[in-house]
């Protein structure tokens, strides 16, 4: 008797328990499924009720985008300074990560401390002083060479990203780097291998796990960075999120609906094939350690 | 020891372009932050002028910036007790229930973590449309056909917590990842003991889950109060720009307009420099306020 009634009020827990994931899961699941349905739409169609369903497959809004709202020539830049970002951090951060865990030398402790430290500055805060120093540098260069450099300049953008986020790539790397056993350098060491030659062929292959988690989160994080980009890109070199914005803008007076999901789409695919390739890899690395803004 | 030429070449190339490239992009930049803050700067004039505390002092009467502080902390606090609420409940029953789809669930709910802010203002712009926007159309099933449209983003009472919902939207996923991950080291036995005496499942989840995970909540306290004040900003620069007049504006985008758009480089540095105390300051309280002898187990 007991035990039925516990039964019943199981199952009604239970089905509380399904209505509220399925709730959230919606809630998630149809607004994005929302934006790639709205940008197969014509425009015509944007008026009236937001929920009927595309009349046919629409893709000329795709071709607007990257043509008219120049989405395309964004892409390449975003393309662009992703890969640099993400390739001139791994260049940089990896031996420092490696050699700050590993060696002790005169200002190793200061160095840890400060590369720590800078884990609490955030880019939000510091955006506009990089922005009158390279305002600076350029106007220096403009008396020597007559032209400027740095700012609207993707390579600039690039370092700023990687610098940026060095005590984040360094902390998570050198973290994993103690916790391998000595004895691999020094038996390596013994069979004759240079510092460098065992850092490269020896070390680096066995932090390729912790290698992945730095390259996917800086991969989102550099892929849908807007301030800095915002701030140091003004010309015609802008990257996606940033030309997104100003689809966002320009729709409100011009009312170009499809151009603006068609552009939503191109910005969040990437991450969103991403994602699903290696979400699991994604959230386990988030335990280690990571503040998102 | 005839190595130690070799080592001293290895360790110096290793360090030094990481540390050059983070003293010049980031410790010179938060450094003229503090040193900009002491100084009365319009950008294209170029004419800097010492000024000392003035404009703290300035600060202080502004009503601007009272407005952006009054938002900024309302922010917090929704965004935190709502984002925690949620974040918790669905840890517990994801990684304490038999679900189907449990998998299928974990990956949804993380995916707007992994969307650009500009994305997810893009898709809360659709949203709150006024007149063809996903929110007011279902409204009209229950308000009626001819009910006037609630204007989500242009009414000022209205629109600060439109953007509560898009931030929390954004966060949940984020934090019961990382609930989950704390709980999952939470002994079984634990729960088969409290089973057998017989406490329910609201029970345990208070009396067992929660004391256990608490050092990760307090953790994660800490990273709500800098994340808000930083994302809030994020959002408001790609949804509302502080509008519609003023009723959105929060700590950084006021920052941002005073120094990048304004050309107030000083008074800009002096908001930074302000929020900055402020949010360590915060973190700090917070982390005074929730400390517990820590739990063995």
């Amino acid at each position: 008797m007991n035990n039925s009634k516990t039964g019943v009020n199981d199952k009604i827990v239970k089905v509380f328990i399904y209505l509220a994931l399925f709730l959230l899961a919606i809630s998630i699941i149809v607004p994005v499924a929302w934006v790639f349905m709205a940008s197969v739409k014509e425009n015509s169609e944007f008026y009236g009720n937001p929920w009927t369903l595309p009349q046919g497959l629409y893709f000329q809004n795709f071709a607007d985008a990257f043509t008219k709202a120049s989405m395309g020539s964004y892409m390449i830049n975003s393309v662009i300074v992703t890969a640099l970002a993400l390739a001139l951090l791994l260049v940089i951060a990896l031996p420092a990560a490696y050699t700050l865990a590993r060696y002790k030398f005169m200002g190793s402790k200061l160095l840890n401390i400060l590369f720590m430290g800078g884990l609490f500055i955030n880019v939000n805060y510091i955006v506009v002083p990089i922005f009158l120093m390279l305002v600076d540098a350029d106007k220096a260069l403009k008396t020597w060479i007559g032209s400027g450099f740095f700012l609207n300049n993707l390579f600039i953008t690039a370092l700023v990203y990687a610098s940026t986020a060095l005590p984040f790539t360094i902390y998570l790397l050198s973290g994993f780097f103690v916790t391998i056993p000595k004895d691999y350098e020094e038996a390596a060491f013994v069979d004759g291998s240079g510092y460098f030659r065992t850092m490269v062929t020896i070390m680096m292959p066995m932090a390729k796990p912790s290698i992945i988690t730095v390259i996917l989160f800086n991969f989102l994080a550099f892929w849908n960075e807007y301030i800095i980009s915002m701030t140091l890109l003004t010309k015609e070199s802008k990257t996606l999120p940033v030309g997104l914005m100003q689809l966002m803008q320009a729709q409100k007076a011009a009312a170009n609906y499809g151009q603006l999901y068609a552009g939503l789409v191109i910005v969040m695919l990437p991450t969103l094939i991403l994602y699903m390739l290696v979400q699991k890899k994604l959230t386990q690395g988030m335990s280690l350690g990571g503040l998102k803004g | 020891m005839k190595n130690t030429k070799a080592k001293k070449a290895f360790i110096v190339t290793c360090v030094t372009p990481a540390t050059l490239l983070f003293i010049i992009f980031m410790i010179i930049p938060t450094i003229k932050v503090f040193n900009m803050s002491l100084y009365k700067w319009g950008g294209f004039s170029n004419t800097k002028q010492f000024v000392g505390l003035q404009n703290f002092k300035l600060l202080m009467s502004d009503s601007n910036f009272f407005r952006s502080f009054q938002n900024t902390i309302l922010l917090i606090t929704l965004v935190t007790i709502v984002t925690m609420a949620f974040a918790l409940i669905f840890a517990a029953i994801l990684s304490r229930e038999k679900i189907v789809g449990q998998n299928f669930f974990r990956i949804v709910f993380y995916i707007p973590n992994i969307l650009s802010v500009v994305v997810i203002s893009a898709i809360f712009s659709a949203i709150y449309d006024p007149n063809n926007g996903l929110l007011n159309s279902i409204l009209s099933i229950f308000r009626g056909k001819d009910a006037t449209p609630i204007l989500w983003m242009g009414d000022q009472k209205i629109v600060i917590y439109s953007l509560v919902i898009a931030m929390i939207w954004q966060a949940i996923g984020y934090y019961m990842v990382m609930y989950m991950a704390s709980m999952a080291s939470v002994p079984e036995s634990l729960y088969e003991s409290a089973n057998l005496e017989g406490a329910g499942r609201i029970r345990q989840f208070f009396d067992i889950t929660l004391p256990l995970i608490w050092t990760n909540i307090r953790t994660t306290l800490t990273f709500f109060v800098i994340s808000s004040i930083n994302l809030s900003f994020l959002f408001v620069k790609a949804m509302t720009n502080g509008g519609p007049d003023g009723a959105t504006e929060v700590f950084l985008s006021y920052m941002y307009q005073q120094a990048y758009t304004n050309s107030s480089y000083g008074y800009g540095m002096a908001i930074g420099v302000l929020v900055f105390a402020f949010s360590f300051a915060l973190s700090a309280v917070v982390n005074i306020a929730t400390k517990r002898e820590p739990l063995e187990f």
